[in-house]
Order: C-alpha cells, then sequence, then structure tokens
C-alpha cells in the first residue's frame, strides 16, 4: 500500500485493551462536540461526531462496544438535537452493526478504501433518518442535508489516530 | 470410548460458533432488530401521540449542564470581543440608541393615550379587552441542528413561566412560536418553519389571509387567496389575532410578488418576513393568549342534513 498505515488498521501493532472509562470519555468528547452551538454553513457541513466515533470503536475494536451504548447514545441525541424520538438511535445501531459485520473486510483496506466505506455506511444511517422523517411528513431539506456523511468520513483518519493513541503501548525507553 | 491420549471432541464444537464460557449472548442480527424495533416504536409513539415528551423533558434537564458547557467557548469568545471594542464605536452606538429612545418615547406617549382610548371604546361598545400579553426578553442560545425542521432554542424555559405556543416576536414583527418547552430552555419554531400556519390581515385594507412556512429562509406564502383579491406589492401582513394564539397587530411579512394566472383558481403571493428572523441575538416571548369562549359546537346530525340540501 502506498499510504503509510497512519491511524489505520492495526493488524501490525499490539494495543492495550480499551479500559470503559476510556470508551465513555471518547463518547462523551464526541457528544460534546455535537453539542457545540453551531449555526449556518458550518452546521450544514458539521460531521456526526458520536457516529464517527461509534463507528471506530465497531470497526477496531469490535466487541468492546455493544447496542445498547449507541442506542441510548442516539437517545440522547434525539433530545439534544430536538428531532424524533428514536431516530438517532435506529441509525447509530445500524451502524454499529455495519461496522461490526464488516469490521475485517474493512480492516483489510488503506486509509482511502476505510474512508470510502465509512461514507457508505455514514449515508445509509442518514438514508433511513430520511426515510424515517419523510414517513413522519417532513420534506426533504435539499442536498446538503448528506454533507456530513462526507465530512464525516474525511474524520476518520484523524478520529482513528486520535482515539488509538491512549491505547499504544507505551515504549520502554532503557 | 476415546482411545487413551486424545479428547474427544464433539464434531458440531469445530464449527467458528466459540466455546460457550465465551458466551456472547444472542447473534448480531438479532440484536440489530430487537434495538431497531425498539426505536421504531419509540419513533412512532413519539410522531403519531407525542407520548415522548416527558422523558424528553428529563432527558433535557440531565443534558442542559452539558449544553452550558459546549456553550461556554461560544460565551467566553463573545465577551472577549465585546471587550475589545473601540471607545468611538461604544460612542456612536450610545448616541444612536439615545435618539431611538428619544423617538421611542414620542410614540409612546402618544399609544398609550390611543390604548385608554382604544379601552374606553370597547367598555362603551361592550366588546372583549384586548388582549395584552406581557414579555420577557430571551436570548437565542443556537439553531436547531435537525435539519428537516426550522427553529431556534432560547434561553427562557419552564421555570421563566414560558408555555408552549407562546408567540416569540423580536424589535421587527413575529419570529415564532414556542415548539416544546424545557426547564432552563425553549424550542422556537420559526415562521418559515414547513409546519407554520399564521391567520394575518392586510393592514391596508383588513383583508384576511393565511400564510404558510415553506421551509426554507426569507420566503413565506399566502394560499388559497382569490385571483382577484385586493393585495399589492409592499402590503404588510400582520397577526389578524383570530387564533387565540397570536395577538393581533404584529407584523408578519411583507408582500413581495404576486403571480395573478387565471388558470389557477388562486393567487401565488409571496412574501418575505418582517422580522429579521435569522439575524437576531435577542428575541422576546410573549404571554400566549388567555382562554377563549367555548367554539360553538352544532349538532352532528343537522349539520349533515343541512349540507346535503345546499
Amino acid at each position: 500500500m502506498a499510504i503509510p498505515a497512519f491511524g489505520s488498521a492495526h493488524g501490525d501493532e499490539m494495543l492495550m485493551p480499551a479500559k470503559p472509562a476510556y470508551i465513555a470519555l471518547s463518547f462523551f468528547v464526541a457528544f460534546m462536540l455535537n453539542m457545540l452551538p453551531l449555526t449556518g454553513w458550518v452546521l450544514m457541513l458539521r460531521p456526526d461526531f458520536v457516529a464517527v466515533v461509534l463507528l471506530y470503536w465497531a470497526i477496531q475494536h469490535p466487541r468492546t462496544v455493544g447496542f445498547a451504548p449507541a442506542f441510548f447514545l442516539g437517545l440522547a441525541m434525539d433530545v439534544a438535537d430536538g428531532s424524533l424520538f428514536g431516530q438517532h438511535a435506529l441509525a447509530y445501531c445500524v451502524l454499529m452493526a455495519a461496522g461490526m459485520i464488516w469490521h475485517r473486510r474493512i480492516s483489510l483496506f488503506g486509509l482511502r478504501g476505510q474512508m470510502l466505506h465509512i461514507l457508505g455506511i455514514l449515508l445509509v444511517a442518514q438514508l433511513i433518518v430520511l426515510a424515517v422523517r419523510i414517513a413522519a411528513g417532513n420534506a426533504f431539506p435539499g442536498w446538503w442535508y448528506f454533507l456530513p456523511s462526507v465530512s464525516g468520513s474525511l474524520l476518520w483518519p484523524f478520529v482513528c489516530h486520535v482515539v488509538t493513541l491512549p491505547l499504544r503501548p507505551r515504549v520502554k525507553t532503557e | 470410548m476415546a482411545p487413551p491420549g486424545t479428547r474427544h471432541v464433539d464434531p458440531a464444537l469445530m464449527e467458528y460458533s466459540p466455546p460457550p464460557f465465551f458466551k456472547r449472548g444472542p447473534n448480531l442480527v438479532t440484536r440489530l432488530a430487537l434495538f431497531s424495533l425498539l426505536s421504531l416504536v419509540l419513533l412512532f409513539a413519539d410522531a403519531r401521540f407525542r407520548y415522548m415528551e416527558d422523558i424528553r423533558g428529563v432527558v433535557g434537564a440531565i443534558l442542559y449542564p452539558l449544553q452550558e458547557l459546549a456553550d461556554t467557548p461560544a460565551i467566553i469568545g463573545q465577551r472577549v470581543s465585546q471587550y475589545f471594542v473601540l471607545q468611538s464605536a461604544l460612542q456612536s452606538e450610545n448616541a444612536a440608541l439615545k435618539q431611538q429612545a428619544f423617538v421611542n418615547a414620542g410614540l409612546l406617549q402618544k399609544q398609550e393615550a390611543l390604548a385608554a382610548e382604544n379601552e374606553n371604546l370597547r367598555e362603551l361598545l361592550n366588546l372583549r379587552p384586548r388582549f395584552e400579553p406581557s414579555a420577557q426578553v430571551a436570548s437565542i442560545l443556537y439553531t436547531a441542528r435537525d435539519p428537516f425542521v426550522r427553529q431556534v432554542v432560547v434561553d427562557k424555559g419552564a421555570t421563566d413561566g414560558v408555555r408552549r405556543g407562546a408567540p416569540v416576536i423580536d424589535t421587527l414583527g413575529l419570529v415564532g412560536q414556542v415548539h416544546r418547552v424545557y426547564p432552563w430552555a425553549s424550542e422556537v419554531s420559526l415562521i418559515t418553519d414547513r409546519e407554520q400556519v399564521i391567520p394575518v390581515q392586510v393592514v391596508r385594507n383588513g383583508l384576511r389571509a393565511v400564510i404558510f412556512g415553506l421551509g426554507y429562509d426569507g420566503a413565506l406564502e399566502v394560499r388559497f387567496m382569490p385571483v382577484n383579491a385586493d393585495i399589492e406589492q409592499g402590503d404588510l401582513l400582520v397577526t389578524s389575532g383570530i387564533d387565540g394564539v397570536y395577538p393581533a397587530g404584529l407584523p408578519v411579512a411583507f408582500v413581495d410578488n404576486i403571480e395573478r394566472n387565471a388558470a389557477y383558481p388562486f393567487a401565488r403571493i409571496m412574501t418575505r418576513p418582517a422580522s429579521g428572523v435569522g439575524s437576531h441575538r435577542h428575541v422576546m416571548v410573549l404571554e400566549s393568549a388567555g382562554a377563549y369562549p367555548e367554539r360553538p359546537v352544532a349538532p352532528l346530525q343537522a349539520d349533515r342534513g343541512r349540507r346535503r340540501t345546499n
């Protein structure tokens, strides 16, 4: 692979097991980033940090995070956003499942391939939300609605790098 | 009997299924189906019956400090930028405000006399007293993040006496309506939201109409007006007050253009909102109108019979 293994699948290195407190901290930070009071085009572009971090845990460390955290984070996000109760919960559960089912396949790819997969999964999650909202009587807001998926997949390398950093074993210096 | 030295292995265990001490519960698809079903039930209960408002209130109260924390960087940034304002800018702003206060005082004097006169006349004519709502200033915290609705979140909630359905205005006109109340914040649906419908009146001739939000910025549409309706470009539309939600006389929109096509039964009237819906930092939350007299109900049978004869 021409692309450096920056934050990609860590088949070649051993990571320390993630502590529940660390996982909770990563979700907390992502949630706070989602709650930033943004307006205008920044809000339109804003990736769903919680979705990307959930996908990180599902793909890079499958079996550490189950569906229940995704579900309850989704419900909290629904209240914070004032959207329909259960909309984010549904989307997050679907992305967790997609990530867990395909984690081996996705880890085989380089960073660019991974980003494409992430884009696909995020788009599917957004399409599910769109279908629910249209069924509930809302109109399609416009094509910018899908921008968070694009920015989310662009965010993937950074999330991989940053969240993996504390999990790397410290090298003993003699 | 297994020969000594070899362990009997059940062929079924040779499959990929994990040994029982790594039991992981039901498989992935089952769990996904379970959680999806649960969220679909919640979605249905919320969208159709609004059963979730209590849970929402509780979770919203728990999330409130987190929201405050998330707002802190923006607030600090604002304070810093306020601190580094030029003195000359402040002086000119102060002068402008003083002048405006002077003009407003003059208008207010006139208005007080008019209000007293109006009250007297209403008493003479035996009319219901005009509803004068009390107001409180709220500042806009942020735009709602749900892309399907047009809402802002303001910093006054149930503890400040904000009720669901209360109208929200700014210095120029109607901004929207309180949609959902949390203990310390509330969501305001803007008049441009697709589900907002407001009864209005043309100031020039008192013609009544209904105005609809379109779901995007800067435009509202007056629907169901006949092609020959007396409505002109530049007309100001104000709330008519007949719905019992909005007090009468709040500016809502200016008529932008009118397409009168005889092929359609109704004229296509596009308007632009009078208030600075997207540009203001502070709004006023009015008290929602008091109890209205009961709507008279005609007996069902008689109504049906009359319609048939028509």
